[in-house]
């Protein structure tokens, strides 16, 4: 599984030699490949009024394109905000709770990355052809279905080293900008141009992982909020900035912004060192794991996606019989 | 009929092809197949409509709804066959008398005596007297002895003390079908009770003095309260327009001390559409996630389903934290009623929610009190109009509060999917008939097997592992949170979507629980044998050996192979709208449904109706619980690559 950005076809439909035999090189002769691009066929086709576009049928013959929307930016905040105040709002009744969530779209985005990730994993694992995933800029829906597949695809990236593997290979050093993405949340006035949940999307389509697989987790529902937390606000440098790029460099010039920490490696702690500490680790761990080798396909047909309520109720209702059922199965299956 | 083919109906796999038969009490089909004759075996009783499709060039559709839920899409070759066919089920789904009804046939080789111990399996004396009744404030009453007062209610009724024969025979003179307040549940800390009864024929500005006076006996009846709650539980719009058909409700001028209260759930006729709406959305092909919620959210499913828990609520608080006892009513007093009193009585009563507990609520408020089983459900050919998933709404109230309180209830998911499926089934006699004078009347106890007995021979499947009796959770009143709760209320895909395998998890936590509980305890059984052991070895040593004393090892390795991780699923349809490559030659079969075949072996575990020497229900149901201990589990998927044909990718 490969990813990137768009090709830069642009309105002369470029093309690009190094670019094709950059894919070319992957494909053994005769093979096929798949790109995904997560956007509209026609996004894709007005992305090359502005400099970008989509690989040309001709100059890779090889790979065939498929197109799968995923909502990004602007209009996933939105969804974002939309769902929070939904869930906050006493007023509602009955009568109006399932459309009011309809309208918020966000469990619909839950269907689509899902439905995405498993058609690259279904790519790779039933077609046993190799997958291109890009959007526009690759760093957001791109990484939301790399990230996926893998999970869906690789026993070890559900463990919970290979996990915070994972995140750190396919989001951090991938270049999610954290940063922009992970401002100010769904409470804020701000309304920020560059804010957008992708990475709580992908946490909570692992969360309906977890909830279709109980025991193929090595990880449980507390680590994921702890992770969702870390990304907008943390003690820890691990969600720090925009790529390994700002990571690193010195805060002078380059237009960075002059609170941007530098040097996050030296002046920061690890949130994987910290969580992986053993006293802190036992409380991440789920106690029905049991590995499992295979893949793991989910369902996602309307009725095996839920809301999320242990995180969009978390400060509203008491998770006391919850808790009470989840310490009785730390209690029966935990290994005492 | 042979080279039928049986659709899936979620997936366009290839159909089945097998051969249909149609016997007495079943309809089956049967896979062919090399090794494994898959079978799918349906209850004529559990037919609910049959409709034939188009004919298309592949054959004649049949479209198999049934109670349960359970869809089947058949495709017969000939038009002749599938119209013999469809005639057939339809007279077979709706018999005439109740002699033709399979529990008048099934035959599970029990003797006589067993039988009969069956029956009294759950005795409703036994249980009134656990509530505490009789006592100072409750006597049992036999003015029904002969049915002779009212036809629809038992023989023995608990009434308060000072209601005499008089009083009682009076006040149901003035109630619609004659249904008098009688005790539904006493609390006897703090003497508060729930009555039930029908509306009173009020109409305007009637009035009956001896019904007044049995009101003013069930007030007495609690000394604790100066006042009686009376819950209609119709909308008010409905109760006021019974008013001008001679019936109505109570009069707070006319009934001393009563506080009236309204509290709205929907008639048969809004409930029986409101399935309907949301069954169809169950069967959309491939919906999106708007289809769904606004579909659901139309059918008005999950709001009726609260409007049964927020009555129940309101009655459990009024008797637990007010100390006030209700006298509750609908119109007949027998639907709306019989939901909202054990709602109540399930809260209030933590018995309720062990397994016992739960058939003696059933058989309290729906059996004894004469819940129209026969006309709800359909036991023998009736009007339509009567027909209405009243039971199931009150089971789905019970799934609604597990998901909310998991350690609360001794019993599992299974159970109550169980005591659907056999309300409707008619293979035991405890749902037929409309009334005890009707059963009686059949001799059912004589005839036929009860449900209870066989579930509770079963229990251990029906068992929640999070349960224990001293858990907080177990303890006392259960207080779900009232508002805000909407998002509380889930659509239950473990009952509407009960057969359709792709939507469930193939790892039930449950069953692994409790295989984990069950050999812990046999651990510990063993550890105690062997401590006795000890301790017996070291007195009669003396002084000779030094015995190390074994270490109280809680081993990890409790041998449970994680052979619920073995069965490989299979990638549904994620995309269908695509062009590409050929895919890759299709496989000739599923080698994971080879693995949900009912042998004896893997049913033992899971679903125990299903025996296959005895009768078989229905085939390929909830097989996703294993054995851990590797006993009776099913063959184990070796590689990821099960030979599945690709079906993402549309030719």
């Amino acid at each position: 599984m490969l990813r990137s950005s768009q090709p830069l076809t642009g309105p002369n439909r470029k093309r690009c030699r190094e670019d094709e035999m950059l894919l070319g090189t992957v494909l053994d002769e005769g093979e096929r490949g798949f790109i995904i691009d997560t956007r509209s066929a026609q996004a894709a086709k007005q992305a090359r009024m502005m400099g970008g576009g989509t690989e040309p049928k001709s100059a890779y013959l090889q790979w065939k394109r498929l197109h799968r929307p995923l909502e990004r930016g602007r209009l996933l905040q939105e969804s974002f905000i939309k769902l929070v105040e939904a869930c906050n709002d006493t007023s509602i009744n009955m009568d109006r709770w399932l459309s009011r969530l309809e309208s918020c779209r966000w469990l619909s985005h839950v269907k689509a990355a899902l439905s995405t990730a498993c058609l690259a994993a279904q790519c790779m694992d039933r077609e046993e052809a190799s997958v291109l995933v890009h959007g526009a800029e690759g760093t957001d829906t791109t990484l939301l279905v790399t990230a996926l597949a893998q999970v869906i695809l690789d026993p070890s990236c559900r463990t919970l080293m290979g996990f915070q593997g994972l995140l750190e290979r396919e989001w951090v050093e991938a270049g999610h900008p954290f940063h922009l993405r992970c401002a100010r949340s769904a409470y804020s006035h701000a309304r920020l141009k560059q804010e957008a949940p992708l990475f709580l999307l992908f946490l909570d389509c692992v969360w309906q992982l977890s909830r279709q697989f109980p025991f193929s987790l090595e990880f449980s529902e507390r680590l994921l909020l702890t992770l969702f937390d870390n990304a907008y606000a943390s003690a820890y440098g691990t969600f720090l900035c925009n790529n390994e790029k700002e990571r690193r460099v010195r805060g002078q010039g380059r237009a960075q912004p002059s609170w941007c920490l530098c040097k996050v490696k030296e002046n920061t702690h690890s949130l994987w060192a910290w969580l992986n500490q053993p006293g802190e680790k036992k409380k991440y761990l789920n106690p029905l794991y049991s590995h499992n080798a295979l893949v793991i396909w989910p369902s996602v047909e309307p009725q095996s996606i839920q809301l999320w309520q242990g995180l969009f109720f978390r400060w509203i209702r008491s998770s006391q019989y919850l808790d009470e059922a989840w310490a009785e199965i730390q209690r029966l299956a935990g290994g005492s | 009929v042979e080279n039928v083919r049986l659709l899936d109906r979620l997936s366009s796999r290839k159909a089945a092809l097998g051969t249909l038969y149609l016997t007495a009490t079943h309809v089956i089909f049967v896979e062919n197949g090399s090794e494994t004759r898959k079978e799918t075996w349906v209850l004529h009783s559990q037919i609910s409509s049959v409709e034939k499709q188009a004919t298309t060039a592949t054959g004649c559709p049949l479209l198999i709804r049934c109670k349960n839920f359970q869809v089947i899409q058949l495709v017969i070759p000939q038009e002749r066959d599938c119209h013999d066919v469809y005639i057939s089920l339809i007279r077979l789904a709706r018999p005439v008398k109740y002699e033709e009804l399979y529990c008048f046939s099934f035959n599970p080789k029990l003797d006589k005596e067993e039988r009969e111990q069956g029956w009294k399996l759950v005795n409703l004396n036994e249980e009134y007297n656990r509530m505490g009744v009789p006592n100072n404030y409750w006597q049992i009453s036999d003015v029904n002895r002969d049915y002779g007062v009212c036809d629809s209610y038992p023989t023995e009724v608990y009434v308060p003390k000072s209601a005499t024969a008089h009083i009682i025979v009076g006040s149901s003179k003035f109630r619609s079908r004659r249904r008098f307040p009688a005790l539904s549940y006493y609390c006897k800390d703090n003497n508060a009770s729930i009555c039930r009864s029908s509306q009173p024929l009020s109409g305007f500005s009637a009035r009956c003095l001896e019904d007044e006076q049995m009101l003013q006996a069930i007030r007495k009846a609690n000394p604790g309260s100066d006042f009686l709650y009376v819950v209609d539980t119709r909308p008010k719009l409905n109760a006021m327009a019974n008013r001008a058909a001679g019936k109505g409700y109570e009069n707070e001028d006319n009934y001393s001390n009563i506080k009236f209260q309204f509290i709205g759930i929907e008639n048969i006729h809004v409930m029986r559409n409101s399935l309907q709406k949301m069954l169809e959305v169950c069967e959309l092909k491939s919906p999106s996630m708007s289809d769904f919620l606004w579909g659901l959210e139309n059918s008005g499913w999950l709001k009726h389903i609260k409007a049964i828990m927020d009555a129940g609520i309101f009655i459990a608080k009024a008797v637990a934290e007010e100390g006030v006892s209700v006298l509750v009513h609908c119109s007949d007093g027998w639907d709306r009623t019989a939901q909202v009193c054990s709602v109540a009585s399930l809260l209030l009563d933590p018995y309720y929610r062990t397994m016992k507990g739960f058939m003696v609520l059933i058989e309290k408020d729906w059996v004894s009190f004469g819940h129209k089983f026969n006309h709800r459900y359909g036991n023998l050919d009736g009007d339509p109009k009567e027909i209405s998933p009243v039971i199931d709404q009150f089971i789905e109230c019970v799934w609604q509060l597990m998901e909310q309180f998991p350690c609360a209830f001794e019993f599992n998911e299974r159970f109550l999917i169980h005591i659907q499926h056999h309300i409707y089934s008619c293979q035991f006699g405890n749902f037929l008939c409309n009334s005890q004078k009707e059963r009686r009347e059949l001799k059912i106890q004589e005839r036929t097997y009860s449900l209870w007995a066989h579930l509770w021979k079963h229990r251990a499947d029906y068992l929640n592992p999070l349960y224990r009796s001293d858990h907080s959770q177990t303890q006392g009143t259960l207080r779900p949170q009232m508002a805000p709760c909407n998002f509380l209320y889930k659509f239950w895909s473990g009952m509407y979507n009960r057969f359709e395998k792709g939507l469930h998890p193939r790892q039930s936590v449950t069953d692994y629980l409790m295989a984990v509980k069950e050999e812990s305890q046999q651990l510990e059984e063993e550890l105690e044998v062997l401590r006795e052991r000890l301790a017996n070895l070291q007195k009669s040593q003396l002084n000779d050996n030094k015995v190390k004393s074994k270490q109280d090892d809680r081993s990890k390795h409790l041998g449970l192979s994680t052979s619920n991780n073995s069965l490989a699923n299979t990638p549904q349809e994620y995309s269908n709208d695509l062009k590409s490559f050929p895919s890759r030659s299709p496989s000739q079969g599923d080698e994971e449904d080879s693995a949900l075949i009912l042998t004896q072996d893997n049913l033992k575990s899971s679903d125990p109706d299903l025996s296959a020497n005895s009768d078989q229900e229905s085939g390929v149901e909830d097989l996703s619980c294993r054995s851990p201990s590797g006993g009776g589990c099913l063959p184990s998927e070796d590689s990821g690559k099960d030979s599945d044909e690709a079906v993402f990718l549309a030719a």
